[in-house]
C-alpha cells in the first residue's frame, strides 16, 4: 500500500510522541501500517474489554473495589494498560506496546461502531466508562495535571475569597471535599451543562447555572469533554464510511465486529402465534421474571397500566411471541374491564400497541427492554408498577413477595444479600435457580425475555420455542466466548493474505 | 357562583366566542415568537389540537399569528398543546426525508399533578382537589421556582395553572430552550427527591451531608408543614395515618413513639415528640439519621413527572387552553400572589363569556372613533377591550408583564446581533 513516506519523516518516532502517557484523548489516528491479523486481534480484544466494562457496570457499582479489580485483571489479560507503569516481563509486552494496542484498537472500533445511532451510543458509553476507570487508576495524581495540560483542557478556577465564602456549601455538596481539604483544592467553575453526571446525582454545588467542582471530581468534566469529542469524531467517521464499505477485506470484518457484542436482539420474533392468550396467566407464574409477573398481576387487578408499565410489559409480550392482533386483544379485553370502554381504548391506547409493533408513527420496531434498561432508566413513581422488583421494591416488600412465591427462607436471604450488594440481575438469577431447581445455570441473565426462554427450556415446555432459540442463543454465546475465531470465520478470505497485507488506517480518519 | 355554572355540554357553543373575542392571540404570538431572534422559531413550532370526541391532530404549524388565529377560530379546539420547535415546518413533516425532521428546541417544562400525591393526602384522591391539598402545589412552586432561579440561573419562569388539578412550569430562557435531552433529565433528577412507586414505602432517603439544595427545600417545607400536614391533613391524628408515618422510622424509635402516642393525642405535640427523638438519634447514631426530615419531604416535596421534562418533543397543554372537564382557563400564575391563589376562583369559560355579554357603560362614545380606523385595527382593538371586561383580564395583564421581562433580554440579543452585522 502506498504508505506515505512524508509522514515518516515528520514523526521520526511517532510512538514516543503518542505514547508518553498511559491514557489519551485519541485525537491523532494511528499513522503506521498494520497487518490484517493484528488489526483483527486488536479489535476483538478491545471488544472483549468493552463488553467487560458493560457487564461490570451492570453488576457492580462503578469504581467500587470489585469493579476496579475485575477491570484491572481483564485489562491485564488482554494486554491493555491497566496501571501506571506496567512493563510486563512475562508476556513480553512493554508498556509502549500496550499503549499502542489501546490506541489502534480504539480507532478500529470507531470504524465498526460509527454506523448507526445505537452502535455509537453503546460504544461511547463503554469507552467513557473505560476512560473513567483509567483516569482514576492508571493515572497518578500528578500525572492528572500533566494530562490536562497536555490535552489543553483548561477550566476556570474560583478565587480563594470566593472559595472561603462558599466553603460550607461546597463541603455539603460533595464527598470530595471536607473542611480540611477545601482550602488546598482548586475549585473549578463550569456551566452546569458540562457536569451533568454530578448534577444528576446532586453531588455538586450549583449556583446561578454554574457547577462548582472540586479538583477531586474533575474527572467529570474531563469525561464530558471526552464524550463530546468522541461523539463528534464518530459522526465524522461515519461520513468516511463509504470508503470502508468498498473495501472488501475490511467490510465483513467490521460488520461482524459491530454485531458480535451488542447482545441478542429479542425483537426478532421467531415464535409469533405459538403462545395463546389463555396461557399467559399460567406462564406468568412459571416462566416470567418477577418484573413481568408483577406487571401482569397489576394489570389483572387494576385493568390498567400506566405508560411505563405498558411499554415494559407490552414489548416483553411481543418478544415472547404475541402477534399484534393478540396483543390488541389482550390489552383491550383487560382495559375494558376497568374504566376504559372499547371505544376509548381504540382511540387512546390501540395506537400505542400498534406503535410497539412498529405499525404507527416512526415505524421503528421497538426492542423489548433489557434488564439494564429496566434497572437504569425511567424508575417507577407513584402509581407505576414497572421497573425491576429487585431494584425498585423495598427489601421488606420484596421479602414478603418472595415468601408468597414460596421461596425458602435461606433462599430469600441469599437473594436479599445480593440485592443489598446491588447485584440485581444476580439476585434475579438466583431466584431463577431456586424456582427452577437448578444449580449454576449456564447463562448469565441480562434480559427478561432471556429469562423466559431459559425457563421454558428448563421446564421443557414449548418445544418449538426451545429449539429455535437454542440455536440463536448458542451462536451468541459462541461469539462471546471465542470472538476472535468467529471474526476470522467472518472474513475467511482474508486469512490467506494476512501476512503480506497491510492497511493504511489513517486514510479512513482523514476527516476526523 | 361561577364555577358550578359550567356545563361541559355547552363547551362547543362557548369555544367559538372564546377564540373569536377573548383568546389573547397577540400575547400568545409575542411569546412563542421570542422577539424573532431566531429565524422560523414560531413557524417551526408544533401545535396539536384536541377536537370533539377526543380527535387528536398533531404537527400543526403556522407561519403567522393571523394564520394561527384563523385556524383556531375555524376548528375551535377543545384543547391546545404546544410541542417543540422542529428543524422543518411540522405541518410538512411528511414531505422531508425521514430522520431529518427533528425536534430541536423547547422550553424546559415541568408538570406537577395532584394525582401523584395520592398516598400522602387524605382529603381527596385522583382528579379531585380541594383547598387543603392545594397547599402541596404552593410548596412545589416555591421549591422549584427557587431552585430553577438560584441553582440553575434561569430567569423567565412561567407558572401556569393546568385548569384542573396541577400546575405547569415553562422555563423560557434561551439557555433552557436549548438544553439537550440529557441535560433536561439531569435537571429533573436533581430536582427529584421522592422516589419509588407503589412498591416502596419509604420514598425519601437522605444521605450525609445534606446538600444545600435539600436544605433550602426543607426550609420551604417547614413554613407549611404544621399548618398543612399536621392540621389540614391531620397525619398524626387517625390511627392509619399515624401508622403510615411511623412506618418511615427506624424500628426502635417507632416502638418508643407508639408507646408515648397512647397518652398523647394532640398532633402538634406528637410531632414535637418525633422531633425530640430525631434530635436524640442524631446525637448517638453514626450519621445520616434524618427520618423527621425524610417524613416532611415525603409528605410535602414536589413530585415531578420526570418524563414530561426529559423529552424535547413532549407536548404540554398550552396556557389559555380551556380544561374541557372543569371549563377553567389555564391561566398564568403571579407568584407574588401565590399564597392567595385559589384554583376555584380561576374563571371558567362560561363565566367570561357571560361577562362579555353584560351591557357595558360608555360604549356609545367610542363607536364614532372606531369608524375612522381601518377595519382590522378596529377588530383588534375591540378584542383587547373585550378580554379587559372579563375576569381573564388580570391573568392576561400578568402574562404581559412576563413577556415584557423577556423582551428586555431579547432586545439585548437583537442589539448584539445588529452590532455584529455592522462590524462586517
Ligand atoms: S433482573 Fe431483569 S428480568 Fe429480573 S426482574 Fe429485574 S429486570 Fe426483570
Amino acid at each position: 500500500m502506498q504508505f506515505s513516506s512524508r509522514r515518516k519523516k515528520l514523526a521520526t518516532n511517532p510512538q514516543t510522541e503518542l505514547y508518553t502517557q498511559p491514557l489519551q484523548f485519541y485525537v491523532q489516528p494511528p499513522l503506521e501500517n498494520i497487518s490484517l491479523s493484528e488489526f483483527e486481534t486488536f479489535a476483538v480484544d478491545r471488544l472483549k474489554l468493552l463488553k467487560t466494562v458493560e457487564n461490570l457496570g451492570v453488576s457492580y457499582v462503578k469504581l467500587s473495589e470489585n469493579y476496579l479489580s475485575k477491570l484491572e485483571s481483564e485489562s491485564k489479560n488482554l494486554n491493555f494498560p491497566y496501571k501506571p507503569e506496567s512493563d510486563d516481563k512475562k508476556s513480553g509486552s512493554t508498556e509502549c506496546d500496550k499503549r499502542r494496542k489501546d490506541h489502534i484498537s480504539h480507532f478500529i472500533l470507531r470504524l465498526a461502531y460509527c454506523q448507526t445511532e445505537d452502535l455509537r451510543r453503546w460504544f461511547i458509553q463503554q469507552e467513557v466508562d473505560l476512560f473513567r476507570f483509567r483516569f482514576n487508576t492508571v493515572l497518578l495524581s500528578k500525572q492528572k495535571l500533566e494530562f490536562l495540560h497536555k490535552n489543553e483542557l483548561h477550566y476556570n478556577t474560583i478565587t480563594t475569597e470566593e472559595k472561603a465564602a462558599l466553603k460550607d456549601k461546597l463541603i455539603n455538596s460533595s464527598y470530595a471535599v471536607s473542611g480540611i481539604t477545601v482550602t488546598d483544592q482548586d475549585v473549578y467553575k463550569v456551566p452546569f451543562q458540562d457536569a451533568l453526571d454530578l448534577v444528576r446525582t446532586r453531588k455538586v454545588y450549583l449556583k446561578a447555572g454554574y457547577a462548582y467542582i472540586p479538583h477531586q471530581d474533575i474527572v467529570t468534566i474531563v469525561l464530558n469533554d471526552f464524550r463530546t469529542k468522541l461523539s463528534k469524531a464518530l459522526a465524522l467517521t461515519a461520513r468516511s464510511l463509504p470508503a470502508v464499505h468498498s473495501d472488501e477485506r475490511l467490510q465483513p470484518l467490521l460488520n461482524h465486529l459491530s454485531h458480535a457484542y451488542v447482545g441478542q436482539d429479542y425483537s426478532i420474533q421467531k415464535n409469533v402465534g405459538k403462545i395463546s392468550l389463555e396461557q399467559i396467566d399460567s406462564l406468568s407464574g412459571k416462566s416470567f421474571p418477577l418484573c413481568m409477573r408483577q406487571l401482569h398481576q397489576a394489570l389483572r387487578e387494576n385493568h390498567h397500566l400506566r405508560h411505563g408499565g405498558r411499554m415494559q410489559y407490552g414489548l416483553f409480550l411481543k418478544g415472547i411471541g404475541l402477534s399484534l392482533e393478540q396483543a390488541l386483544q389482550f390489552w383491550r379485553s383487560e382495559f375494558i374491564r376497568g374504566k376504559v370502554d372499547a371505544d376509548k381504548f381504540d382511540k387512546a391506547y390501540a395506537y400505542s400497541v400498534r406503535h410497539m409493533f412498529g405499525k404507527e408513527g416512526k415505524r421503528t420496531d421497538y426492542t423489548p427492554y433489557s434488564c439494564m434498561k429496566v434497572i437504569l432508566s425511567n424508575p417507577p413513581s407513584q402509581g407505576d408498577h414497572h421497573g425491576c422488583p429487585f431494584r425498585h421494591s423495598d427489601p421488606d416488600l420484596l421479602k414478603q413477595k418472595l415468601q408468597v412465591y414460596k421461596v425458602s427462607p435461606s433462599g430469600i436471604n441469599q437473594i436479599l444479600e445480593l440485592v443489598k450488594g446491588m447485584h440485581y440481575q444476580l439476585a434475579c438469577q438466583k431466584y431463577f435457580e431456586l424456582t427452577h431447581n437448578i444449580e449454576d445455570p449456564s447463562f448469565s441473565l441480562n434480559h427478561p425475555n432471556q429469562y423466559f426462554i431459559e425457563s421454558q427450556k428448563v421446564l421443557g415446555g414449548g418445544k418449538d420455542i426451545k429449539r429455535e432459540m437454542d440455536t440463536s442463543q448458542r451462536s451468541q454465546e459462541n461469539s462471546a466466548a471465542k470472538g476472535s475465531t468467529a471474526a476470522r470465520e467472518a472474513a475467511p478470505n482474508s486469512s490467506q493474505h494476512l501476512a503480506e497485507m497491510t492497511e493504511d488506517l489513517e486514510s479512513f480518519f482523514q476527516d476526523a | 357562583m361561577p364555577s358550578s355554572d359550567y356545563d361541559s355540554a355547552c363547551l362547543p357553543d362557548l369555544l367559538p366566542l372564546y377564540y373569536r373575542r377573548l383568546f389573547p392571540f397577540a400575547q400568545y404570538y409575542r411569546w412563542l415568537n421570542y422577539g424573532g431572534v431566531q429565524k422560523n422559531y414560531f413557524q417551526n413550532r408544533e401545535f396539536s389540537f384536541t377536537l370533539k370526541d377526543d380527535i387528536y391532530v398533531r404537527y400543526q404549524s403556522f407561519s403567522t399569528q393571523n394564520e394561527l388565529e384563523k385556524e383556531m377560530q375555524k376548528i375551535n379546539p377543545f384543547k391546545i398543546d404546544i410541542g417543540a420547535v422542529y428543524s422543518h415546518r411540522p405541518n410538512q413533516h411528511n414531505t422531508v426525508k425521514s430522520g431529518t425532521f427533528q425536534a430541536l428546541e423547547k422550553e424546559l417544562v415541568f408538570d406537577i399533578d395532584m394525582t401523584d400525591y395520592d398516598d400522602v393526602r387524605s382529603c381527596c384522591s385522583a382528579a379531585d382537589i380541594c383547598s387543603k391539598c392545594w397547599t402541596l402545589m404552593t410548596i412545589a412552586i416555591r421549591i422549584l421556582d427557587r431552585a430553577l432561579r438560584d441553582d440553575f440561573g434561569f430567569h423567565h419562569l412561567l407558572w401556569v395553572y393546568s385548569g384542573r388539578r396541577g400546575v405547569h412550569c415553562w422555563v423560557c430562557d434561551e439557555a433552557a430552550r436549548k438544553l439537550s435531552v440529557a441535560a433536561r433529565s439531569a435537571v429533573a433528577e436533581y430536582l427529584s427527591l421522592v422516589k419509588g412507586g407503589e412498591e416502596t414505602v419509604k420514598k425519601v432517603v437522605l444521605t450525609d451531608p445534606i446538600h444545600p439544595f435539600i436544605r433550602e427545600s426543607l426550609w420551604v417545607v417547614e413554613q407549611y408543614f404544621s399548618q398543612y400536614a399536621l392540621q389540614a391533613q391531620d397525619i398524626l391524628g387517625r390511627k392509619e395515618s399515624v401508622d403510615k408515618v411511623l412506618a418511615l422510622m427506624p424500628e426502635d424509635v417507632k416502638k418508643e413513639l407508639q408507646q408515648s402516642f397512647q397518652q398523647e393525642k394532640k398532633p402538634e405535640t406528637r410531632w414535637k415528640m418525633i422531633m425530640e427523638q430525631a434530635r436524640k438519634k442524631q446525637g448517638t447514631a453514626k450519621k445520616g439519621q434524618y427520618f423527621e426530615k425524610e417524613i416532611m419531604l415525603q409528605y410535602c416535596y414536589p413530585r415531578l413527572d420526570v418524563n414530561v421534562s426529559k423529552g424535547v418533543n413532549h407536548l404540554l397543554k398550552s396556557p389559555f387552553s380551556v380544561h374541557p372537564k372543569t371549563g377553567r382557563i389555564s391561566v398564568p400564575m403571579d407568584l407574588k400572589e401565590l399564597d392567595k391563589f385559589d384554583p376555584f376562583a380561576v374563571p371558567t369559560i362560561s363565566l367570561i363569556c357571560e361577562e362579555l355579554d353584560r351591557p357595558r357603560p360608555g360604549e356609545e362614545e367610542e363607536k364614532s372613533e372606531e369608524t375612522k380606523e381601518n377595519e382590522k385595527d378596529a377588530a383588534e382593538r375591540r378584542k383587547i377591550r373585550d378580554y379587559k371586561r372579563t375576569s381573564l383580564a388580570k391573568y392576561v395583564r400578568y402574562f404581559d408583564q412576563f413577556l415584557d421581562g423577556m423582551a428586555r433580554s431579547w432586545k439585548g440579543q437583537l442589539l448584539k446581533k445588529s452590532d455584529l452585522q455592522k462590524e462586517f
